[in-house]
């Protein structure tokens, strides 16, 4: 993490390998509090606010659980933008909630950049918990402790990052989380959902879904944001179901062992078919659990 | 004081229109030139300002300026514009019409005209809108706009996406002897988008906007001016295909002009970085390969002109995420540094960097100024081309402090600008009697 007056968590870019096995270590040590029920009530008498100006529910969920398994108290809130002063809203709100002497602003919001702009102008910490399409740094760190869990190391291991990279923030967080552990990195999706400069930023783009396949340890399926973020760049759902979905039949050729990963919520039937998401090599609901022991590691380096 | 005029002496006098570039004494009186002799004048009840040291220039034009009057004085005013613009160094500036209500009528005209003589500064020649409510659907009043003294038709701000429009706008802006200055970007290629296609715009997470949707709408352009003729004017050209396509258009005698914004020959997407909002602006910046292209094309003649693109807002249009912030950067106060920079680095050469802010524009859109002789209006720009200098937006004139160029230094600042023989802008400060 960047070292800041206060720590926050705003991007995987720039975390070295250092940053993220601290994450790793704290978050063992939670994981196996979370199972025993005596967790480490390090954020005792402190509060975080989770501020979600976009709808969601298992990241929200998620931060609450862990920051109430540290001990602190949790105010909600949840706003959809409105399409008028967005960001006047965005800075009143977060210096607002902050003068209720929060330590710490855990943010998602559907513009990129906001979570990073809310930190230009408070002085408590903030963590991003989604923000537009460019970041989710704690999803990015929970996939890749449920890969280090699973493998040890990810030196050498190839990630197949599929689906609507364009849109997607779990992509690119990935990318320079795995690539920080020592993975190779592998893009696949419709060509209108590739953004350009993967390469330079350390990834690959594979020729095609299937060659990004053959290659992967490890694939993560992206969520199809729905009819509104891919209409215009694909003909349909159906038909991205069909040439870029993680079908059966493509699943049943992966290599042996190959994990299956996804952001959550799946779209059962287009991203990822439902004997796909439950079958073998399926790690959705270890990400979950994971999830949980990552955000307290992360609370408790930024409150 | 201004009857008796001013004699200044012993400048180093750059007056590109007629290639001279030479140590000089200017004279001027009764708002024109008098005389320019490279022996010693005789002041003959002028004042005298010794302006050894400096360059005495034409009075720079600018072809595109956001004065925001009427409809946006929060941002800027014609009086807070004009101040910025002769702090600047400009005499003249272009007002663009998308206000509100937009420069469609020359009722607004004259406002702005009005306006603009109560300011008593920078001169201000309006811009008329190419379609009513800058809509892109149906003609404004051109003919009406051209009485009242608008120099260009211009939607700026927005294309004019309806290709059949265009097409009749060259042809009917051609009969009234105006340019048609086109902002080039389809709306289709750029749609949603916040930034250049790219790295910097993938890694910060903002939706590409292809290079193509500015460079097809130049290619169709012109197209539509070789077979209707008229005088195409490509506003803000960020591209390195668009320079080509003005370099080829020139060579086959076509009636094009074009202007390049100091932030596009200076700055590239990588200006973004932290999702900086100040260095938002449409088209956006690009790559380093079009930096390298515009600055060509000032150099060899394809761009006609460096126009600021001044664009004031306010915090509440720029301390917002990247995506839902306005477009646009001040630059009024800031041009003539960024220009001097291409010298310092060989790119231009003194001459062609002060015919870029003066003479250039000027021919390219007819205005007065741009030259010194005698009987030219007495429009000057003395500036210091090795003052060093930080920029810091809240010492600007204008109202708005959105600049990417906060905290850098610069070298070359304006010391005087003479607007019809009065001193606007002397010694660093607002004249006196403008203050």
């Amino acid at each position: 993490m960047k070292p800041r007056a206060r720590q926050s968590l705003l991007t995987t870019e720039g975390m070295s390998r250092a940053d993220v096995e601290s994450i790793f270590v704290r978050a063992r040590l939670h994981a196996r509090g979370l199972e025993t029920g005596r967790s480490v009530r390090a954020l005792e008498g402190k509060v975080v606010a989770n501020l979600f100006f976009e709808a969601s529910t298992r990241t929200r969920l998620s931060f609450e659980r862990a920051a109430k398994a540290l001990g602190a108290d949790v105010l909600n809130f949840t706003a959809q933008t409105s399409s008028v002063s967005k960001g006047e809203t965005l800075l009143d709100t977060v210096r607002n909630v902050e003068a209720m002497g929060v330590s710490t602003l855990i943010i998602r919001h559907s513009a990129s950049g906001a979570a990073y702009l809310a930190s230009r102008h408070v002085q408590c910490a903030v963590v991003n918990a989604g923000d537009g399409t460019h970041g989710h740094p704690s999803q990015a760190l929970l996939d890749a402790f449920t890969l280090h869990e699973r493998w040890g190391a990810l030196d050498g291991r190839t990630v197949a990052i599929v689906g609507d990279v364009l849109h997607s923030r779990v992509a690119r967080s990935n990318l320079y989380c795995l690539l920080a552990l020592g993975a190779r990195v592998v893009f696949a999706g419709p060509p209108t959902l590739m953004p350009v400069g993967l390469e330079e930023l350390g990834g690959r783009v594979a020729p095609s879904l299937d060659a990004a396949l053959e290659e992967a340890d490890a694939v993560m399926v992206l969520r199809v944001q729905g009819e509104r973020q891919t209409a215009g760049y694909v003909p349909s759902v159906r038909e991205y179901a069909r040439l870029y979905g993680l079908t059966a039949e493509r699943a049943a050729k992966l290599r042996p062992g190959v994990l299956v990963m996804h952001p959550g919520p799946v779209n059962r039937g287009v991203e990822l078919a439902p004997e796909v998401a439950d079958g073998p090599g399926n790690v959705i609901l270890a990400q979950v659990s994971h999830g949980v022991a990552v955000r307290m590691a992360v609370l408790e380096a930024c409150a | 004081m201004t009857a008796e005029g001013y004699l200044l002496r012993g400048g180093r006098v750059i007056d590109p229109r007629r290639s001279l570039d030479a140590v000089q004494d200017v004279l001027v009186r009764g708002g024109e030139v008098v005389s320019v002799s490279d022996r010693p004048l005789a002041a003959d009840g002028a004042r005298e300002l010794d302006v050894s040291g400096l360059w005495v220039c034409p009075g720079f034009v600018d072809l595109h300026v956001h004065l925001r009057e009427p409809g946006d004085e929060g941002k800027e005013t014609i009086l807070t514009g004009t101040r910025a613009a002769v702090a600047g160094g400009f005499t003249s500036v272009v007002a663009m019409p998308n206000t509100r209500p937009p420069n469609d009528s020359a009722l607004v005209t004259r406002l702005v005209q009005e306006r603009a003589s109560a300011a008593r500064l920078a001169r201000v020649f309006p811009a008329g809108a190419i379609s009513k409510g800058l809509l892109g659907e149906e003609m404004a009043e051109l003919g009406e706009l051209a009485a009242a003294g608008c120099v260009c038709f211009t939607d700026d701000g927005r294309p004019v996406m309806n290709a059949g429009l265009m097409r009749r706008v060259l042809q009917y802006a051609r009969a009234l002897g105006r340019p048609v200055m086109v902002h080039e970007e389809d709306l289709t290629l750029s749609a949603g988008g916040a930034l250049t296609e790219g790295t910097w715009a993938t890694r910060l997470g903002l939706m590409p906007i292809p290079r193509s949707a500015e460079v097809t709408m130049v290619a169709r352009d012109l197209v539509l001016l070789e077979e209707v003729g008229g005088h195409l004017h490509v506003a803000h050209v960020s591209c390195a295909e668009s320079v080509g396509l003005l370099r080829a258009a020139k060579a086959r005698g076509l009636h094009v002009t074009a202007e390049a914004a100091p932030h596009h020959f200076t700055l590239t997407d990588e200006a973004v970085a932290g999702w900086n909002t100040d260095a938002k602006m449409a088209p956006p910046l690009r790559g380093a390969e079009d930096v390298a292209a515009v600055r060509l094309g000032l150099a060899d003649g394809t761009l006609d002109a460096i126009a600021t693109d001044h664009a004031p807002h306010g915090i509440l249009d720029k301390h917002v995420p990247f995506a839902e912030a306005a477009n646009g950067v001040v630059g009024l106060e800031t041009a003539l540094p960024l220009t001097l920079a291409l010298v310092r680095s060989g790119v231009l050469t003194a001459a062609r960097a002060v015919e870029l802010l003066s003479s250039g524009p000027a021919a390219a859109f007819g205005l007065p100024g741009g030259h010194l002789a005698p009987g030219a209006p007495a429009d000057l720009t003395v500036i210091n081309p090795s003052a060093e200098w930080t920029v810091d937006p809240h010492r600007f004139q204008s109202k708005s402090r959105n600049t990417p160029f906060a905290g850098m230094r610069m070298v070359g600042q304006v010391v005087h600008t003479f607007v019809g023989g009065r001193p606007v802008w002397f010694e660093g400060a607002l004249g006196k009697e403008s203050s």
